[in-house]
Parts: C-alpha cells; sequence; structure tokens
C-alpha cells in the first residue's frame, strides 16, 4: 500500500542571533493509510517544529526544506489557497494546550461550524446539526445546549475534546496530535487517548501522536519514530522498539519510564540536557550524554542505518555489536 | 441575567462617583488662596462689590452649608450662573454644546478607523518598513504639540493655500459644506494625538493576540489570513481598546480646548478658558462638573460596550 | 581551583553585571530617545554658560531679526533672544514635566500599592480616582491652575492631580498580580505584616511598571505645560516657557516665523524623546504592559 504521506529530508531553519539554526535536519519518514505513528522526543527534539512544518504553519521568517508529499503533491510548494484547503480538510491538528488554542470571543459554534464552511460549504441549521453530532463523537455531554457557549466555561478536558471535534469535522484523512494529554490531569488523559483511538478506528483516519511521554506512545503508536536534537535517532514498529530499542537514546528513554509492576528507589536518568540548538557538536549529537559514546561517534555525523524489520537507527557501533 | 446584575453594578458604583466629582468641583472654588469673593471681584474692587459677590455666591456662609447649597442646587438642576455672561451656566454650555459635539465627532470619525487600521496593519506586518514607518508617524502623533502643529497648519492650508478658513464656526444649519470646511482642519489637528496613541496601543495589542495559540489553530483548520486576522484576532485586540476608549475621548476633550482656543471655535473649551481669564469661578466650576458628568456617562457606555466584546466578562 | 577558571568566573560575571542597562543601551529607540533627552537637559542645565545673553533682555534695535550667525535663533518682537529664550525655557518646561513625573510617580505608587494591599480602602480609593479621571487631565490643569493662580508651582500641582489616577490603576493592577504569588503568599503565611508586604515585595515589584509610566507622564506633562502656557494659563510672562515663546509668536507665525518654530521643534523632542525612552524601557522591563497611558 503506498503511503498517505511521504516526508523528504525535511529540513527547519530558524533565525538565530548568530546565523540560522537547525531545529530539524534531514527528517524522512512516512505514514501509512490507517497508521499511528508516534513521535517521540524531548522538548526541543523538534517534533513540534516538524508537525508544524508539515502543514506550513511554521512561524514567518523560518527556512524549509525538502518535501512533503500528499496526494500527488508536495506540501511545501503548494500555493496558500490549496495548502488552506489541505489544512482542516485533509490533514487537521490538535494542539497543547486547549485552555488557549480555543478564540476567546466565538462561541463553540462559531469555531466548529467555520471548519465545515470551510471545507464542506456546510451553513445555518445544517452546520448547526453536524456540529451537535460532532460534539456527540467527542462525549461532550448535552451537546446542543453547550454549543452556544463560550470556551472559558468549558473544562481543559472539554475544550481538548472540542478541539478534537473540530479537527474531525471534515473526516481528514490525517489527524497530527500534538501533545494533546499533556496539559491535562492524568485521568483525563486517559480519555482523551482512548478517544482519538476511537475516532480513529471509526473514521478509518491515520494519526500522527506527538508526545514527550514514552508511555502515552507506547499505548497508542504501531510505529515509533524517536528525535534527538533535531534528528530521526531511530524509527520501528513499535512493539520491537520497547521490546529491543536499537539506539542509546531510545534505550535510556525506555529505562526513565517507572515499571508499574515494581518498586525502585531512584529511577535512572540520562545525564545531561538536551543541547542548545545554537550549540555545535561535531558527530552525533548525542555523543556528550551518552554512556557507550566512541571515539569514532565525534568525526561525522552518523548516518540513519537500516537493521532489518522496517527498523532504522543512527547508531553505526552498536548496530555493528 | 448575570449581565444585568454586573451592569446594575456598574451603575451604583456611578453614584459615588458622580457625588465625589460635585464635591471635588466644589472644593476647587474654595482652594482659592484668600477670599475668594476678592479674587473674582479683583484686587482693587470696592469692599462693596466684594461684599455683593460674597452674598452673592453665598461664600459668607459656612463651609459645610455652602456644600449642602451646592449639592441641593445640583440635585435640582442648577449648576450655577455665570458671573460674566449673564446667563445659567447650563445654558451657557447648551449654547456651545454643537461646536464641541461637531468638532469632537469629525476627530473621533477619522481618529478611530486611522488608528485602529494603521495599529491592526502595523500589528500584522511586524517588523517591516510598514511597521516600522507607521510607528514613526505614531509616535510623531503622540510627541508634537497639537497648538503648534495647528499654527503651522494654518500657515500652509489657509494662508499660503487659502484652501480651508483659518478659524471661526459656521454652523450646520448653514450649510453641510461650510460647517464642515470650518471643522475639518482643527478635527485632523486634534485628531493626530489620539490616531497615534491609538495605533500604538493597537499594534500592542494586535501583537500580543496574533502570538495566541487560537490563531495558529484557526489557521490549522484551513482559515484564510484576512479571517484569521479580522476575524479571529481583531474582536481580542478590541478589547485593551476598549478599555483605553475613555482614555482617548478625555484626550479629545482636552485637546479640543486647546483647538478651539487656536482656531476661535465658540466652544466649551473656549468658554472654559474665556471664563478663567474673566476670574467667572462659578462658570469655570460649573463647566467642568458637566465635563466631569458627562464622562461619567460615557464611561458607563463604554462599560456596555465592553460586556459585548468580551464574553468571559459577561459571566464573570 | 584553577586560575584559569577563577579568571572564567569573573569574566561572565562581568558581562552579566548590568544586563538590564545593556539591553535598553542596545535597544534603538532607547539610544535615540537618551541622546535626545541628555542633550536637552544639558542644554538647560548649562544654559548661562552656553549663552551670555539674558532671555528677557529686550533690544528694540534688534527686534524680528531672522536667523543668523548673530542671533542663531533670530530675536523676537522685542529684540529678545529667541535662542536664549528657548535655551532657558527649557529650564522650566524640563522642571515641569520631572516634578510631574516624580510627584504624580510616588503618590500613584502609594495609592495604587495601598489600595491593592487593603481591600477595604480600595473601593474608596478607586472611586476617587474615577471622579478625578473623569476630567480630562488638560480641564483639571485648567480648573486648578485658575484656582491657584498662574504660577508653576500650580501647574505641577494641576498636572500631577490630573495623571495620578492613571498611575494608580497601573500600579494597583500591577500589585494585584504581584500579591498572588507564591512567594508573597508564603511572606504572609510566615507573619509578615501587611506593611512589610506593601515595602518589600509590593513597591519594589512595581518598579518596572512605574518607571515605564512616569516616563510616559513626564512626556505628557511636557506638552501639557506647553498647551497651557500657550493658551495664556501657566506661567507667567516675561519668564520663557516653550509654550509661552510659541504663543509670542504666533501673530507673527508668517513673517517672523523662527519665534514659535524653534520652541515648537524643542518641545517636540523633548516629548519625543521621553516617549523614546518610555517605548525602550517597556520594551526591555515590562514587555508584557500593554496600555501606555
Amino acid at each position: 500500500m503506498p503511503p498517505l504521506l511521504e516526508v523528504g529530508r525535511l529540513n527547519v531553519q530558524f533565525r538565530g542571533e548568530r546565523g540560522w539554526v537547525t531545529a530539524v535536519e534531514d527528517a524522512s519518514f512516512t505514514v501509512a493509510p490507517r497508521e499511528a505513528l508516534g513521535i517521540v522526543g524531548e522538548s526541543g527534539s523538534g517534533k513540534s517544529v516538524t508537525a508544524l512544518a508539515l502543514l506550513g504553519l511554521h512561524p514567518p521568517g523560518t527556512r524549509i526544506g525538502g518535501s512533503v508529499r500528499y496526494g500527488g503533491a508536495d506540501l511545501l510548494r503548494l500555493p496558500p489557497r490549496a495548502m488552506r484547503r489541505i489544512r482542516g480538510g485533509d490533514i487537521a491538528m490538535v494542539f497543547q494546550d486547549p485552555m488557549s488554542s480555543l478564540n476567546p470571543v466565538l462561541t463553540i459554534a462559531d469555531q466548529i461550524t467555520e471548519t465545515l464552511r470551510l471545507h464542506q460549504g456546510l451553513t445555518g441549521a445544517a452546520a448547526r446539526r453536524r456540529a451537535v453530532e460532532l460534539l456527540d463523537m467527542v462525549r461532550i455531554p448535552d451537546a446542543a445546549r453547550r454549543l452556544d457557549e463560550y470556551p472559558h466555561r468549558m473544562s481543559g478536558g472539554q475544550r481538548q475534546r472540542v478541539m478534537i471535534a473540530i479537527a474531525i469535522a471534515c473526516a481528514p484523512k490525517l489527524l497530527i496530535a500534538d501533545e494533546p494529554t499533556t496539559a491535562l490531569d492524568v485521568t483525563i488523559q486517559a480519555q482523551i487517548l482512548d478517544l482519538l483511538r476511537e475516532l480513529q478506528e471509526r473514521l478509518g483516519m491515520s494519526v500522527m501522536l506527538i508526545s514527550h511521554d514514552l508511555g502515552v506512545i507506547a499505548e497508542f503508536a504501531q510505529r515509533v519514530m524517536v528525535m534527538y536534537a533535531g534528528r530521526v535517532v531511530e524509527l520501528a514498529p513499535a512493539a520491537a522498539l520497547f521490546a529491543r530499542p536499537l539506539h542509546p537514546y531510545t534505550e535510556l528513554l525506555l529505562r526513565a519510564i517507572p515499571p508499574v509492576d515494581a518498586d525502585v528507589a531512584r529511577l535512572p536518568t540520562i545525564s545531561g540536557a538536551i543541547p542548545d540548538p545554537e550549540e555545535r557538536i561535531d558527530g552525533c549529537r548525542f555523543r556528550p550524554r551518552c554512556p557507550f559514546a566512541q571515539a569514532s561517534c565525534a568525526i561525522e555525523p552518523p548516518p540513519l542505518l537500516e537493521a532489518g524489520n522496517g527498523r532504522l537507527t543512527r547508531c553505526p557501533p552498536r548496530l555493528a555489536a | 441575567m448575570r449581565e444585568l446584575r454586573r451592569l446594575s453594578l456598574r451603575f451604583l458604583n456611578a453614584v459615588p462617583v458622580i457625588l465625589l466629582v460635585a464635591v471635588l468641583t466644589f472644593f476647587l472654588m474654595h482652594l482659592l488662596p484668600g477670599d475668594p469673593a476678592v479674587v473674582i471681584a479683583g484686587q482693587d474692587a470696592s469692599p462693596q462689590a466684594v461684599a455683593r459677590i460674597r452674598t452673592q455666591l453665598g461664600l459668607d456662609r459656612p463651609l459645610p452649608e455652602q456644600l449642602l447649597v451646592w449639592l441641593a442646587n445640583l440635585a435640582r438642576g442648577n449648576f450655577g450662573t455665570s458671573l460674566a455672561l449673564n446667563q445659567s451656566v447650563l445654558a451657557a454650555v447648551l449654547d456651545r454644546l454643537p461646536v464641541t459635539l461637531s468638532l469632537a465627532a469629525i476627530s473621533l470619525a477619522i481618529t478611530v478607523p486611522l488608528g485602529i487600521g494603521a495599529g491592526v496593519i502595523a500589528g500584522y506586518k511586524r517588523n517591516t518598513w510598514i511597521d516600522q514607518s507607521v510607528m514613526v508617524i505614531a509616535l510623531l502623533g503622540v510627541s508634537l504639540p497639537g497648538f503648534w502643529i495647528a499654527i503651522l497648519s494654518v500657515i500652509l492650508f489657509s494662508v499660503q493655500l487659502k484652501w480651508l478658513p483659518s478659524g471661526g464656526y459656521v454652523p450646520l444649519a448653514q450649510g453641510a459644506w461650510p460647517w464642515f470646511a470650518s471643522l475639518i482642519q482643527p478635527a485632523v489637528v486634534l485628531a493626530l494625538f489620539q490616531i497615534g496613541f491609538l495605533a500604538r496601543m493597537t499594534r500592542s495589542a494586535m501583537l500580543d493576540v496574533l502570538d495566541q495559540d487560537f490563531i495558529r489553530a484557526a489557521r490549522a483548520r484551513g482559515v484564510s489570513e484576512w479571517s484569521a486576522v479580522i476575524k479571529h484576532a481583531f474582536r481580542n485586540t478590541l478589547i485593551p481598546v476598549v478599555t483605553a476608549a475613555g482614555i482617548i475621548l478625555s484626550l479629545l476633550i482636552g485637546g479640543s480646548v486647546i483647538v478651539e482656543q487656536v482656531f476661535a471655535l465658540p466652544g466649551i473649551g473656549r468658554l472654559i478658558v474665556q471664563a478663567i481669564l474673566a476670574r467667572d469661578y462659578p462658570l469655570v466650576q460649573g463647566t467642568m462638573l458637566l465635563l466631569g458628568f458627562a464622562f461619567v456617562a460615557i464611561n458607563l457606555l463604554l462599560d456596555i460596550v465592553y460586556l459585548l466584546v468580551d464574553p468571559r466578562v459577561r459571566y464573570e | 581551583m584553577s586560575e584559569a577558571a577563577v579568571a572564567g568566573g569573573t569574566r561572565l560575571a562581568r558581562r552579566r553585571r548590568f544586563p538590564i542597562l545593556r539591553r535598553l543601551l542596545r535597544h534603538g529607540s532607547f539610544r535615540i530617545g537618551l541622546v535626545l533627552v541628555l542633550v536637552l537637559v544639558i542644554a538647560a542645565l548649562c544654559a548661562p554658560l552656553i549663552t551670555n545673553v539674558d532671555p528677557t533682555a529686550m533690544r528694540i534695535r534688534f527686534r524680528f531679526r531672522p536667523p543668523s550667525q548673530d542671533f542663531l535663533f533670530g530675536t523676537d518682537m522685542f529684540g529678545r533672544s529667541v535662542f536664549a529664550r528657548v535655551l532657558y525655557g527649557a529650564r522650566l518646561s524640563l522642571w515641569i514635566g520631572l516634578a510631574v513625573a516624580l510627584l504624580s510617580g510616588a503618590v500613584g505608587a502609594m495609592i495604587g500599592v495601598l489600595s491593592a494591599q487593603w481591600r477595604r480602602l480600595d473601593g474608596l480609593m478607586m472611586r476617587l480616582m474615577d471622579a478625578l479621571a473623569a476630567f480630562p487631565a488638560i480641564v483639571l490643569a485648567i480648573g486648578l491652575g485658575a484656582a491657584l493662580g498662574p504660577a508653576s508651582g500650580s501647574l505641577i500641582i494641576a498636572l500631577t492631580m490630573a495623571y495620578v489616577p492613571r498611575t494608580a490603576r497601573v500600579l494597583r493592577a500591577s500589585a494585584l498580580v504581584i500579591r498572588e504569588l507564591d512567594y508573597v503568599e508564603a511572606a504572609r503565611v510566615s507573619g509578615a505584616g501587611s506593611l512589610r508586604i506593601v515595602l518589600r515585595h509590593l513597591l519594589p515589584n512595581c518598579m518596572s511598571p512605574l518607571l515605564v509610566q512616569m516616563t510616559f507622564v513626564f512626556a505628557y506633562a511636557i506638552l501639557a505645560e506647553a498647551a497651557l502656557s500657550f493658551i495664556g494659563i501657566g506661567p507667567p510672562p516675561p519668564a520663557p516657557s516653550w509654550g509661552n515663546i510659541v504663543a509670542e509668536g504666533r501673530d507673527y507665525a508668517v513673517e517672523a516665523w523662527w519665534i514659535m518654530l524653534f520652541p515648537g521643534i524643542a518641545i517636540s523632542l523633548a516629548a519625543l524623546g521621553m516617549n523614546l525612552l518610555g517605548d525602550g524601557l517597556r520594551d526591555v522591563l515590562d514587555p508584557r504592559m500593554k496600555i501606555e497611558t
């Protein structure tokens, strides 16, 4: 089956105080129809920037390179008008902070029907009926009444449900969820993830779930892409990745998850911090924090290597071992 | 319901403010060093004249009694009587109201679209040459003294080009064009400061809103640039702008005092200046009081507008 | 510890010593504003050193001389040097601006912070501020100036009263935010009295908005003073103030344009300088502040 979305050597650069700063470097990956792809990494790893770049939502003054193939077109070279048809129509997005992602001066109805009008030409009573259906789908009780409320009357979890309702309004082929549960309480997190999984099933869409939380990824994704300091360091089917991580960074991330069934006095942590994007690190960018670093790691940036069974890793020394 | 409660609360709050405005203007007169009657009559007035003024204004009675009489008069709609004009303060103010209202209306009609428009464009085009030039002009607007610009403008448009009259007021009854021509120059001069003020404020409000997540979320669902700016950002930008509308109107009235003076427009501002120069204190006092009342009323109106603009307030 | 480490440490410390000042000096509008204001302040302070001409000395022989080498800004209808008058006028204008900014800042800060801390005071104080703010600044100054008599002192009091309400409101809003912060809460829980909280926490943390506010008030006060002097409600002549020089030159604006031109430019530069300083201070100290009243 051909992929739904094919990202080729995506590069994103921002203007820093001293010249251009690379936020994403040569990221290549695909999303298959109906697939749930998880992207994991610490904050600053470039995962959100990748998602925003796909839809052209990066801040002005950003330099973008590479290609994003979708439906026979390259999204990066699409004229604005065509891009807007994709956004919210074919590819929709849910953001991290539901408290600030809804416009405070417009009602819930305004914001849902706006999408319906833009992409499906639905207006008036028809749009309203559809909006009620959507709120029902995301399990907001008493949908017809709540439709005319303003966002500030709703809790964070409810607002995230509204955001999801807006995102699925036009039955998108791909839903990009950027840290959709991070800002929510733990109990609500699980509900939102369940909802996303159910909607994915029901609408037959692909989901790209971005999170810093491996637990969330483990629960949701079929395939996982691990990013570190702007580079993809590992890409693998979820089961295989969790069973046997190939990249040292992934391994350390996994070890830092508290096991559910055992008491541990102290969790191992990864020493050091994610490097400042403006800082120059030769060779492998994880090297300063890597317990397995060798002299060769400093020489040149390691390539992303095939490791069999659809796996990729950016750590030649460990692959050789 | 909540809206009603909030509104009635605001009306209740306005009551002590009105009272305080009245008391403040009362004491204004009594700040006069020495005997107000002497100051009003002039240093070389005869003792009889001073005594007459003293009884006329009730200055011979104790202060608390004077205050009560003052408030009681106000309650009956009596704002005092001018010494120089032989006219009640209310009548004098009402006579000149059309001039000041016309001036303010034209000035506001220039200020609001230009100020808000410039601010929105500058904010949207932030850090481009468009933004920078708009902001330099706005900065000049809030820095150049209006009365000086007025003189320069008269030299250019009235003396050199002879396009517009250099002063004087033509009532609307004598034709719309003469009326407009007599006011357009003062109105533009008066508007400059407020345009600059409004543009600077709108721009920073706009920058604030454009950085919000909900703007990005709107773009993510395929909203056009125009709609993202106008429908999603602009209404949020209006919230702080409406909050500052009272200040803008206050600047407008303050500025009109000066502009009326330069262009010899017989409005309320000129009335109050002439009253001061003629030592007509009851007229100064009464005019200030009426202006104060008008502002309390305007601020109440703005509260209602605010309620319409920001749904969050409606539910508080 | 090695010597290199110590040296590195001090270098770091030096780089970090005045971070706010450094950021201000890198701010374009702040720099321009600072230069403008400094030039005017120095000119005002050193007026007797810059010119030995008495600004009030009339020399009818030299009436209406256009700007030239002998009369830098020309002379007015009494043959007085416009240059000397503008220079000495700077003293009065800047002094009034400074006094109004400082006084309204002090009074406004006090009212604002106290209302934020003692909520029972709040209602009354804010109503009083509403009442004062109901009079446009110029109108209030005219009324008070009329009552107190034409002198720079009464102008200062009048303009101060006009600008106190806005300063008080800005400071109250900041103080209300700060008093809810965790560390102030902690101080309260650990038994700090109200006065201590006001002095130790609220006032010092409100300094940024206060400073920004005072800078803008300075600019407004310069403009207001000039306007009031212009319409004849200001310090009485013959003492030069920028506003009354423009007023005197107004009748000769076409033939002897220099009389009104130079004081007008001086007013503009002073207000421009203060506004630029205010913009810089706001951007660096208090980037969240929206209303620049």
